[in-house]
């Protein structure tokens, strides 16, 4: 259970002073995939920083299964925008790298890696360096080496915005699988709302800045779903075209 | 030592750069070595021809009676005990010199009260022109090879820890973040990931405190001393024998030229991913 009571965080560089979230309340169930959507730079990427204890809200508090997360949260694999491999280590020493930390003998922690790079569709690209992969390779890597390590909870920051459309496909299907399989707690940021209808359970959408929750839909397709099948069913169309509609409204309305 | 030399480490490694292909025609290193040893020969042979006739070959002698009494010296092996004690010296002081460099460098680059408080006195030391400590390191050390080695590591430590401090203070804070959040503890994040991220860096230091760690031995050695090159070169001097002067500064010369390429060597092995990204 991942709890935002109240949460108001505010940026300061010099006299600037940015709102950047303003009063969000949220609880995210466990084993549940939810999807923030809002416009970008609108704050939800702060969110994430905060239940990955990385920022601290100024006023509220963030709740990790009832415990106030005031250090970093290990408990969650943390996916950021920008790829953060490490530049000198290959591709699997790079997804190795969480078992590394933990202790595992090399010979085991290769051989999850390496399966977790096929995974992810690399298999081949293990010696390489993150230099030589194009960006959405590199996604995939921080993917694998996030999903290597198995943590409770996943925050996913615009993932699969970098992949080429068949791609994405592959990698809702990979996530959804093992997902099913280890059953963690899913936060996605992403602009995409097929993506998001696509996977989630539930669908918050964020304002502008400073974020609040403007709305929230539950996803109730039903599950497995099949990634490829799911958006052309009337019910993925009749939930889609209500969010859509309602996104319209909100955005038109803080337009004028 | 600054910033502006990091992005270039590892560079001119057979890869050309834009500048230098619009500047000149781009040659192999095959050829260029060819090019460089002509130009070698082409300075002695003026050397050869300037010594007695433009200038007196008393000051400046001449590259055949340099070579012969290189020869002299190496067919008899009295040079060798002169070489190895150079060699002994700078490369200790070296290795101490850099290893206190990396780990102060490491230290007060993780804690910022320390680097602060440190601040004004680590600027002052750096100053001091340490080779006026020789004197002091011979009071303390005695005459034999620990003051040159001293001298040697004095001259070392600093260069290198500016540029490990640089180095440890350039780490992405994304990384250190990530890592935290895969439970790294803190000496994982330092040996994973600080240490690494700063080896580009710490190695500019490395490259720049070679010269001065022979620089610091040889000093100490023309001080006090009854061997090494430093040693030899002052002997010659005070006997006015230009030659044996040169012959001595050319050995020192090569000594220069062996121990970079021993550092370009380790930095090319643990920096492969640079070298592959070009």
């Amino acid at each position: 259970m991942i709890e935002l009571r109240s949460i108001q965080k505010t940026f300061r560089r010099r006299r600037n002073e940015v709102h950047a979230v303003d009063g969000v309340d949220l609880t995210i169930e466990p084993r549940s995939i939810v999807a923030l959507i809002g416009p970008s730079g609108c704050g939800k990427s702060t969110l994430l920083n905060m239940i990955a204890g990385l920022y601290h809200p100024d006023r509220g508090r963030v709740l990790y299964e009832g415990q106030p997360v005031q250090e970093v949260n290990t408990n969650v694999g943390y996916m950021t925008q920008k790829d953060n491999l490490l530049p000198w280590r290959t591709v699997i020493d790079n997804v190795a790298l969480p078992l590394e930390i933990a202790g595992w003998a090399a010979e085991r922690r290769n051989e999850t890696a390496s399966a977790m790079i096929g995974h992810v569709g690399l298999s081949g690209f293990e010696e390489k360096y993150p230099s030589e992969l194009s960006g959405g390779m590199r996604k995939r890597a921080c993917l694998a080496r996030m999903l290597v390590y198995e943590p409770q909870a996943l925050l996913l920051d615009e993932p699969f915005a970098a992949l080429d459309a068949q791609l994405r496909i592959a990698m809702h299907d990979l996530l959804l699988r093992l997902w099913a399989e280890k059953q963690q707690t899913i936060i996605l940021v992403t602009h995409d709302l097929v993506e998001a209808v696509t996977l989630a359970d539930r669908v918050i959408v964020f304002t502008r800045r400073p974020a609040r929750v403007s709305f929230e839909q539950i996803i109730d397709l039903q599950r497995p779903r099949n990634v490829q099948e799911v958006r052309f069913t009337p019910k993925f169309h009749d939930i889609y075209s209500s969010i859509w509609e309602r996104l319209r409204q909100e955005y038109a309305e803080e337009n004028i | 030592m600054t910033a502006r030399d990091v992005p270039q480490v590892g560079e001119g490694h057979g890869s050309r750069s834009r500048l230098a292909g619009m500047v000149s025609p781009n040659v192999g290193t095959g050829l260029m070595g060819l090019y460089q040893l002509a130009l070698g020969i082409v300075f002695l042979g003026i050397w050869q021809f300037a010594s007695g006739r433009l200038v007196d070959s008393f000051i400046i002698s001449d590259p055949i009676d340099i070579a012969l009494r290189l020869w002299e010296w190496v067919s008899t092996g009295t040079i060798w005990p002169h070489v190895w004690a150079t060699v002994y010296a700078t490369v200790v002081g070296f290795v101490i010199g850099a290893g206190l460099g990396v780990a102060g460098g490491l230290w007060l680059g993780l804690s910022p009260f320390l680097s602060r408080l440190l601040d004004p006195f680590i600027w002052a030391f750096n100053a001091l022109p340490k080779v006026a400590l020789a004197p002091l390191f011979i009071l303390w050390f005695g005459l034999d090879i620990k003051s040159k080695v001293a001298l040697a590591a004095v001259l070392v430590v600093f260069l290198v820890f500016v540029n490990t401090f640089s180095g440890v203070r350039e780490v992405d804070q994304d990384l250190i973040d990530g890592l935290r959040i895969m439970r790294a503890s803190r000496w994982q994040i330092l040996t994973k990931l600080i240490v690494p991220s700063a080896t580009s860096w710490i190695f500019v230091g490395l490259k720049a405190g070679v010269p001065y760690a022979l620089i610091g031995t040889i000093i100490g050695e023309m001080i006090a001393s009854s061997r090494g090159l430093g040693y030899l070169v002052q002997r010659a001097g005070s006997e006015f024998d230009s030659a044996g002067v040169f012959a001595a500064l050319a050995v020192i010369a090569a000594l220069a030229m062996i121990f970079n390429e021993a550092v370009n060597v380790v930095q090319k092995r643990l920096e492969r991913w640079r070298i592959v990204s070009r």
